[in-house]
């Protein structure tokens, strides 16, 4: 199954995120939350991401949804980091949105590539 | 005894850390406020995790790197500790650096920022610091002038770098979203890549020379 990575700076929001999603797909899911730093304080850490992504991957790949800023930048730095043969794709779609219809497609057995689509479809969501 | 390297990173670390609030004052105007907090806590935990008595140059700028990037937190976390673990990679296993490795350190570092930033020179960044700061060191050493020398023009073109960025407007990070009214003011991403320099300097000047 395609892992998701939530990558926010507030480790509140990764888990809201995280469990907003997982209501979605039951126990079905490979997703882990990565949210501020080590200490709880807001920010990112591109080594935990890292370690997010070994973690969320089983073979088949890995889709990121990142927050603003530091939140893109530090998992493009934690994707360089990788040793490990791991496909990762940062989706662009807003994060919770994103993460929302990433993980219904991938606890359905969707691929990387449509995993990633499901979530830049959370783009042209409309509220109005 | 410690060793050189560990001894120009405290130095490094210590003025980072000494100019956390007028870091922090400058990201307020225009940023989120937060620099110079991240890059203080960042570096206080360099310090605290550096090997004293490792002698690989690479080892230690590569272990800086690791440790900012989960430490600092904002934008200059990944964009710093892609620097440090560049200019490593430019000198893997070297236990002395001539001035021809500090030039190829710069390049490696300005590479890096580019790649991850995305950014270019006069984008009111700390590439407007370090990337004039490599050409006057390039020019001195193609010039055969003293280290001293050379180090003085690099941090004397990174604070001109600095001066130039007060006069133009961001297009990157945070401070974008302010436009025109981030003109005037320096940006703090270039003002800790010169502190960084004139450390490097000062260290050189006091402990090598």
């Amino acid at each position: 199954m395609v892992g998701i990575v939530i990558v926010s700076h507030s480790k509140k929001a990764a888990e809201g995120i995280f469990e907003l999603a997982a209501q979605m797909t039951g126990k079905d899911h490979r997703m882990i939350p990565v949210g501020g730093m080590e200490d709880g304080s807001i920010g990112t850490d591109a080594i935990r991401i890292l370690q997010g992504i070994q973690e969320a991957d089983d073979g088949d790949g890995v889709v990121i949804l990142a927050d603003l800023g530091s939140g893109v930048l530090s998992s493009e730095t934690a994707i360089d980091l990788l040793e490990e043969d791991i496909e990762v794709v940062i989706a662009d779609a807003p994060i919770l949105e994103g993460a929302v219809g990433a993980a219904v497609q991938a606890s359905i057995g969707g691929t990387l590539k449509e995993v990633v689509e499901a979530a830049e479809q959370a783009k042209t969501l409309s509220k109005r | 005894m410690a060793t050189k390297i560990y001894q120009c990173m405290q130095k490094i670390g210590e003025d980072i850390i000494a100019n956390k609030d007028f870091l922090t004052d400058l990201d307020a105007a225009i940023g989120d406020a937060d620099h110079g907090i991240n890059m203080a806590r960042g570096f206080t935990e360099v310090l605290q995790q550096l090997p004293q008595e490792e002698e690989d140059i690479s080892a230690v700028l590569k272990k800086t790197g690791m440790v900012l990037l989960s430490k600092v937190g904002g934008a200059s976390g990944p964009l710093y500790g892609t620097a440090y673990m560049k200019a490593a990679g430019a000198i893997a296993g070297k236990k002395e650096i001539t001035l021809e490795d500090a030039k190829n350190m710069m390049e490696a570092v300005i590479g890096g920022i580019k790649m991850r930033g995305k950014a270019e020179r006069g984008e009111k960044t700390m590439l407007d610091a370090i990337e004039p700061a490599m050409e006057a060191l390039t020019k001195g050493l193609e010039a055969g002038e003293s280290i001293e020398d050379c180090l003085g023009h690099m941090c004397e073109a990174a604070k001109e770098g600095v001066e130039f960025t007060k006069t133009i407007r961001a297009t990157k990070g945070r401070a974008s979203y302010l436009g025109d009214r981030s003109i005037g003011h320096q940006d703090p991403g270039a003002t800790s890549s010169l502190i960084t320099l004139e450390a490097i300097r000062t260290f050189y000047l006091e402990n090598i020379k």
